[in-house]
């Protein structure tokens, strides 16, 4: 298995996202500069780490979205390599395209740092293989812009499709329909606030994140069996 | 040439930073506000003949998030 992290100025959970990927699945993993131009070939998973990308300037994820890499990682995502993007990552991805909707300032205004308890409503897509359907696990965020929205349409289409990966089990940031994390058309992009990456292994408190890893790498070779 | 490109969040967005705003004005002891939104005010600087479109494309494409946001081009 072959994964990409990209990393901007001012990610911080690049590294920590490189080490769980080679962790549980074992990856070649490269971390790609922001300004380079092309991705290492025949990737299996691309991952846009959280963090706080040029400062959060203008809008959380506006700037880094519009990275020269960015380009190749829309590029990829149309040929159906799996993107996953984290917390700053999911502000990225979205405001790149390639996610509907925007992540807007929390609710209760306040910056908000804690385990949470999420529920997997979709457990059927590349990402999510490794959950039982509405399992609760728990998973912590980090973030100040986590509040997601988009008009009743998207949010009715997102739901009908199957397109909402996770959703909040308990008040986190007023995200519309308690959502946490999306996955595109196809079903080979998903952004979440939360951060799995955070939750490998027993020493993080939990190893709920392990499972998402596991579950992209198992996916990965019942397609090649 | 300067154009000032005001960015607001569009009717029905919910604004915590305008809602913190309007608290700490009554806490001030201002009374009488029932309402406030914050938004961003951007200013460019650029040679005269630039093209309404050019400042149009430059608020869709970056400026402005217009899932959230409206923007207004200042003289436009």
């Amino acid at each position: 298995m072959r994964a990409a992290v990209i990393q901007f100025p001012g990610s911080n959970c690049d590294r920590d996202m490189a080490v769980a990927i080679r962790d549980v699945t074992g990856a070649d993993t490269a971390v790609i500069w922001h300004r380079d131009t092309v991705l290492p070939s025949n990737l299996d998973l691309i991952a846009v780490p959280g963090g706080f990308s040029y400062g959060d300037y203008l809008r959380s994820g506006a700037m880094a979205a519009r990275s020269p890499i960015m380009q190749a990682v829309v590029e990829a995502a149309g040929h159906g390599v799996p993107v996953l993007g984290v917390c700053n990552g999911f502000q990225i991805l979205t405001e790149a395209g390639l996610l509907p909707g925007a992540l807007m300032r929390n609710a209760g205004i306040r910056f908000v740092c804690r385990d949470v308890r999420l529920t997997v409503e979709n457990s059927q897509s590349i990402f999510t293989s490794g959950y039982e359907q509405g399992e609760e696990i728990t998973i912590p965020v980090a973030h100040h812009d986590g509040n997601y929205f988009a008009d009743d349409a998207t949010l009715n289409r997102l739901e009908g499709e199957g397109r909402v990966a996770f959703s909040y089990a308990e008040p986190v940031n007023g995200s519309a329909r308690n959502i946490a994390g999306i996955l595109n058309d196809a079903g080979n992009v998903l952004g979440m606030m939360p951060h799995p990456e955070r939750m490998i292994e027993a020493v993080h408190g939990g190893s709920d994140g392990r499972r998402l890893f596991a579950g992209i790498m198992g996916g990965l070779i019942r397609q090649i069996a | 040439m300067k154009t000032r490109i005001f960015v607001t969040l569009k009717n029905g967005v919910l604004d915590p930073q305008g809602k913190a705003i309007h608290h700490a004005l009554e806490g001030l002891g201002f009374t009488g506000v029932s309402d406030v939104r914050a938004g961003r005010l951007i200013e460019i600087e650029h040679e005269a003949g630039i093209a309404h479109d050019q400042l149009k494309a430059m608020c869709e494409n970056l400026l402005a998030n217009t899932v959230i946001e409206n923007f207004e081009i200042e003289g436009a």
